[in-house]
């Protein structure tokens, strides 16, 4: 389970929490920036640590239930910052990217302000989970075309 | 972080991770060093009550999950902020920790002293005090002194220099310390012998 794709159902304000992080961590850059522009803009904030880059180890299961061991390391940047409002973001994402993790701190801020939360994640989240999900579709639609069906296998077990 | 999933935490630490973290370690180590010399460090921090500046810049230094601190109870305020900053472990047992942070001299025998197998487990005290210009004159002379030294600090108990004996009589075991006022440091090593001035 490497990519886990986060329930379409959020139901405790953590999981929305998880849900919405996790759309921002998937999101560009400038996709980022523009959603941020074209809502309202960056509020007043400071950054509390990073933005950071490190690495983690990611581990996994053969075959998703088996005994856990270390797939290897990949590259996460990580910020936190605090706005004048007194919200706290934090943000992880893949790769070096400071920027990116500093607009996904700042989003995750932002949401958690309940003057901007909820216009965000109706024209902010909703949107990137949209793209996301599309993007997936599409990348597994081309994936499926190249499928090959072993049907003389399975001739010969049925038969 | 073992028992509290949510810390809260409004400052941030340094604006320049490495670059401070070098510069702080530098002055840690020519303090230890040179026992009794004030180094400066933690300018531009700003960290949360109680800790000074010269406090929080060796915490962000020199603790992280690796070495187990203890907290004496008035330095507890800063408990979410130095679990944030330096991803301490935390441990209740003063004999476990790798760091001890005290407002106030603890009972140095509590703190782990190191084994002869290895006197390098020995506990490093982080000791916050008012002051390292005004207060009580120490005399101070071995190694990395030349000629004997002084030291003023204001916040040590009025026994201190008995205690010290006591640390300094299980050499190569005992406690180092770090003493920081402000943003000011000075370190007292095992090896150095006080004397009242």
């Amino acid at each position: 389970m490497l990519d886990a794709v986060p329930a379409d159902t959020p139901q405790g304000p953590s999981d929305a929490r998880r849900h919405w992080m996790s759309v921002l961590a998937r999101a560009a850059t400038a996709e980022l920036e523009n959603c941020l522009s074209a809502n309202g803009g960056a509020p007043a904030y400071q950054r509390l640590r990073g933005p950071e880059s490190g690495l983690v180890m990611v581990r996994g299961r053969a075959g998703g239930g088996g005994a856990k061991f270390n797939l290897g390391e990949m590259t996460v940047t990580r910020c936190t910052v605090r706005t004048a409002a007194g919200q706290v973001g934090h943000a992880y994402v893949a790769g070096r990217d400071a920027r990116q993790a500093e607009l996904a701190a700042v989003f995750d801020a932002l949401l958690q302000d309940p003057a901007r939360g909820d216009a965000l994640r109706a024209g902010v989240i909703a949107k990137l989970a949209d793209e996301q999900a599309a993007k997936r579709a599409e990348v597994a639609r081309k994936a499926a075309a190249t499928k090959v069906q072993f049907f003389a296998m399975r001739n010969m077990r049925t038969s | 972080m073992t028992d509290s999933t949510h810390i809260e935490v409004t400052l941030p630490g340094f604006a320049d991770p490495v670059g401070q973290a070098q510069a702080s370690f530098r002055a840690v180590l020519d303090a230890m060093a040179r026992p009794g010399t004030l180094m400066q460090v933690g300018h531009g921090l700003t960290p949360p009550a109680p800790l000074c500046p010269a406090t929080a810049a060796v915490l962000l230094t020199l603790v992280d999950h690796d070495t187990p601190l203890w907290l004496d109870a008035a330095a507890v305020a800063a408990r979410d902020w130095i679990a944030f900053h330096c991803g301490a472990g935390f441990t209740d047992a003063p004999a476990q920790a790798a760091f001890a942070l005290a407002l106030a001299l603890p009972d140095v025998a509590s703190l782990s002293l190191g084994t002869h197998e290895q006197p390098e487990t020995a506990a490093t005290l982080i000791l916050q005090v008012d002051s390292l210009e005004f207060g009580t004159r120490y005399r101070l002379h071995g190694p990395g002194l030349r000629e004997s030294a002084t030291l003023s600090v204001r916040g040590l108990p009025d026994d201190f220099v008995a205690i010290w004996q006591r640390n300094r009589a299980g050499f190569p075991l005992g406690v180092d310390v770090v003493l920081c006022a402000g943003t000011t440091l000075a370190a007292l090593p095992r090896s150095v012998t006080v004397e009242a001035d």
